[in-house]
């Protein structure tokens, strides 16, 4: 019987390897809902669904840390990338970047500081990037970024002298926007493979700045 | 079709409409009433109002970025440091101010 209970104890100590806990939210009921009516009334196949999925997710920070690199080593990309960014990362990549909407990228400089929010929605460079973080879609990033943007960015670690303009973009319309980090010093001479290790993700949404940790803490 | 006004040029004052908010509305409450500068035309797009009901958004508005300091969206606040906050924003939310230089 006590054997019988310790193993009835045991049992529960594991976590579930399943979904997680609580109730369905209502958004996701209406998606289900609606992706479901699409493939039975025949609008989209299943297929068709997974295949966008898989494409959203093929695109990653990695991606726009190449482009990046590439900006900083190539003065004739970096001239067209800021002209038709779509055009010249297609070319340059490879990668189709047709969609429905426009990327522009925001070159930082001395003076000026670009961080990129979507306060009405989650706008983001999706076909560059990927999908957003979690923390880009919060209403705690969105709401404060616009109204105090120097005290989010010191929690992102980031602290700018008080001359530098920190110019938030919110996406609100049909351009996605992508921040063009200022190459750090000390990385002459480096391959754009290791530059690009050097770009994450937050530099490109403006959360951060790339550092060359072989400067050590400096700017 | 493009929208029979004038392109604002770069530089132009403008003050944000307060409203009425549209249903599908592109431009967010806190920029309401507030002014700030024109600093690119972004070009011509169809309205997303319209879009959203899969109607074909025409005419065309014209998309601006706008700039709007810091201290205009938030006269209280006690950030220091120099900020602004830009925002893409179809023509028929901006009214130029009246105290824009002519020429």
């Amino acid at each position: 019987m006590g054997e019988q209970h310790h193993h009835h104890d045991h049992h529960h100590v594991h976590a579930p390897i399943e979904d997680p806990q609580g109730p369905i939210a209502e958004d996701e009921l209406l998606e289900i809902a609606l992706r479901e009516l699409l493939i039975e009334r025949g609008v989209l196949s299943a297929g068709a669904v997974h295949q966008q999925i898989d494409a959203m997710e093929s695109r990653n920070p990695a991606l726009g840390a190449r482009v990046v690199a590439r900006a900083w080593t190539d003065p004739m990309f970096k001239r067209a990338l800021l002209g038709a960014p779509l055009e010249a990362i297609e070319q340059a990549f490879e990668l189709p970047m047709g969609g429905p909407v426009e990327l522009k990228v925001l070159e930082n400089t001395p003076e000026v500081h670009n961080v990129v929010v979507c306060t009405l929605c989650s706008c983001y460079p999706r076909m560059l990037l990927g999908p957003p973080p979690a923390w880009y879609k919060a209403t705690a990033y969105r709401s404060r970024v616009v109204r105090e943007p120097r005290a989010v960015l010191r929690e992102f670690g980031l602290e700018l002298p008080d001359h530098v303009e920190v110019r938030v973009s919110d996406s609100t319309a049909d351009m996605r926007y992508l921040v063009l980090p200022q190459r750090p010093a000390g990385t002459e001479g480096w391959s754009a493979e290791a530059l690009a290790g050097l770009v994450t993700r937050d530099c490109m949404i403006g959360t951060a700045v790339p550092r060359n940790p072989g400067a050590g803490g400096g700017s | 079709m493009i929208s029979p006004r004038d392109a604002l040029p770069v530089g132009t004052r403008v003050t944000v409409r307060l409203g009425p908010p549209e249903v599908h509305c592109r431009t967010p409450a806190y920029l309401r009433g507030k002014e700030g500068e024109v600093i690119e035309l972004l070009g011509v797009y169809r309205n997303p109002s319209l879009l959203a009901f899969n109607k074909p958004g025409l005419p065309r508005l014209r998309l601006y970025r706008v700039r709007f300091p810091q201290r205009a969206l938030w006269p209280k606040s006690s950030e220091g440091g120099a900020a602004s906050v830009v925002a893409d924003l179809y023509e028929h939310w901006l009214i130029p101010s009246e105290d824009n230089a002519d020429g």
